[in-house]
């Protein structure tokens, strides 16, 4: 017993080695998997249920693979759909497959598993003790719920196989932990579960588990002992540092992954290599947990922004920028309660000084020496789009012409556009860390199944 | 006083999570490993990144020859206050870092298990 998955790149829309799919295709795999999303691109993007990749490269990608499942006649399935997994890009990626499905002519049965939860199942979770906090904790109550645009819940693998159950060609899912899209074939088919999700951690970023990352397409064979990855880019390369290593990737601890229903310790995993470009791997242990969780992600409406920035070229004022970005900062926030009359908690104001230390803030540990030019990147968040811009006008003035001291002659820094300031529409927080309790693992993830 | 890039290889951080941000230092080989180790504190680490040490967890991982740090982070990923989305420059922060300074020994564990 042996479970082939080809897996084409990390995400759909990262783009993948046309030859290396060629290859993986004539391995006649017994699946095709690829997720299609993340946290990683910000809370933006679940906040509006948009994707943050193009889509006219996902379609591009996506004929690709439709052509290749077809070729085969396995599945192909994608999670996290349009990168956050919400119900509204299911429904993008289905519209997607529909329209090549009739472009190649082909005739297939695709099943839609949406992922996002409803903002009453969550109070009566929360009211119910079966919404638990994960650490770092943070706060929640049903206010929070209230304010949160979309959530979405990360589903195991049973999701996907009740879809494979009932005969789909096409699964698109929403919101998913990367590895279940993976493991769900071969958990169905009986392989060891330690393999089937330590397979599906070390392919999930496609070819980052080997020596050229940007190759993409990697295939996984996996059994009733272990698993077997190989990368299908002729110049890449497995090793079992390669692979082992990539446990480590976006992973806060590098031997165990919590996953819906239970946890992969990869602590006595063995790694040997077969040949110069394949790893084998032994003794990944899988716990199943009780009660069944699955993470949720959620995105708050936090306030709306206006932006502002100023290019400070004069010597003397580079010198000093500290004293006189204090100075810019005190005497707005002073005018906006004066004019505006805006409470402090009503409003932030965060000035980056580029070329300084805008990335790293009050951790900075370079000093001294000459700073050329300093861009002061001036940030407003405010409680509605048009008092955030009113404030940058208030400011405006201030950011072009404020003196260092009272007796000198008034400087005017670059604005180095019309108009200075640039509105930047909703900012979007994510507002949940946490796990909601399940009575079964498919509890509140919904299935469409079409045939087109 | 050798700086931790001139020791090690690659220097990466990234999020884990939108609350999470982990740094995984890649040593060429054994030696180096063992210097990196040993010049390397969790409270001088927790000062440098900005947290209170109960934040911030060590992963020395000899099978790799990695040290690997995961912190929580200061400001959740792409809130107001956050200004690196992807946290990926805390690597650069810990480029710096010179080896020998460190003055507080540490404890080496091989491999970690869940508690």
């Amino acid at each position: 017993m042996s479970v082939r998955v080809l897996v084409p790149s990390g995400v759909l829309g990262l783009g993948f080695d046309a030859e290396a799919l060629a290859e993986g295709v004539r391995r006649k795999p017994d699946i095709i998997c690829i997720d299609g999303g993340s946290t990683d691109s910000g809370p933006f993007y679940l906040g509006t249920a948009t994707s943050k990749y193009a889509e006219s490269v996902c379609y591009s990608e996506w004929s690709q693979l439709m052509a290749a499942r077809h070729e085969l006649g396995v599945p192909l399935m994608i999670g996290s759909c349009g990168t956050c997994g919400a119900d509204a890009m299911v429904d993008w990626m289905y519209e997607m497959t529909v329209q090549i499905a009739a472009e190649q002519s082909q005739s297939v049965t695709i099943a839609r598993i949406y992922s996002e939860q409803d903002k009453s199942v969550l109070k009566t979770a929360i009211n119910e003790g079966r919404i638990a906090c994960l650490e770092p904790e943070i706060h929640l109550d049903e206010q929070h719920i209230e304010n949160i645009t979309h959530c979405v819940a990360l589903a195991g693998v049973e999701p996907f196989q009740r879809a494979i159950a009932a005969g789909a060609d096409i699964v698109l899912a929403g919101r998913a932990t990367d590895t279940a899209i993976i493991a769900a074939l071969p958990l169905m088919r009986g392989a060891d579960a330690g393999a089937c999700w330590h397979g599906a951690k070390t392919a999930e970023c496609g070819a980052f588990c080997t020596t050229h990352p940007g190759s993409g397409v990697i295939l996984l064979d996996i059994d009733e002992d272990g698993f077997t990855v190989e990368p299908m880019a002729s110049e890449a390369r497995c090793t079992p540092h390669s692979v082992s290593a990539h446990m480590l990737y976006e992973n806060a601890n590098p031997f165990i992954l919590y996953e819906p229903g239970g946890y992969l310790d990869v602590t006595e995993a063995e790694y040997s290599a077969i040949d110069d470009r394949r790893v084998r791997v032994e003794g990944s242990r899988w716990t199943p947990t009780e009660p069944y969780t699955v993470k949720l992600e959620g995105a708050v409406l936090a306030g709306y922004q206006t932006i502002m920035l100023a290019l400070i070229r004069d010597a003397r004022y580079c010198q000093n920028i500290d004293i006189w970005v204090e100075k810019l900062r005190d005497v707005s926030t002073m005018q906006i309660e004066k004019v505006m009359r805006l409470n402090r908690d009503e409003f932030s104001l965060e000035f980056r000084l580029i070329g300084k230390d805008a990335a790293l803030g009050a951790l900075e540990t370079a000093s001294g020496g000459l700073i050329r030019e300093v861009g002061v990147l001036v940030i407003i968040t405010a409680q509605s789009q048009s008092e955030a811009t009113e404030i940058s006008r208030l400011i405006n003035p201030y950011l072009l012409h404020l003196s260092l001291t009272e007796d000198e002659d008034m400087p005017t820094f670059a604005f180095p556009y019309s108009p200075a300031h640039t509105e930047r529409g909703v900012l979007y927080e994510y507002a949940l860390h946490h796990v909601l309790h399940l009575s079964s693992p498919t509890q509140g993830f919904r299935m469409q199944i079409d045939r087109v | 006083m050798p700086k931790l890039a001139d020791v090690a290889h690659k220097i990466r951080s990234k999020n884990a999570g939108p609350f999470w941000i982990t740094i995984d230092i890649f040593c060429p080989d054994r030696p180096s490993f063992d210097i990196v180790c040993r010049g390397l504190s969790l409270s001088g680490m927790a000062t440098l990144l900005g947290v209170p040490q109960h934040q911030l967890y060590r992963y020395d991982i000899d099978d790799l020859n990695v040290v690997k740090f995961s912190m929580h982070r200061t400001h959740i990923q792409g809130s107001r206050y956050d200004r690196d989305m992807h946290g990926a420059q805390m690597a650069l922060l810990c480029a710096d870092i010179e080896l020998e300074g460190a003055k507080t020994a540490i404890t080496t564990t091989s491999k970690m298990r869940p508690t």
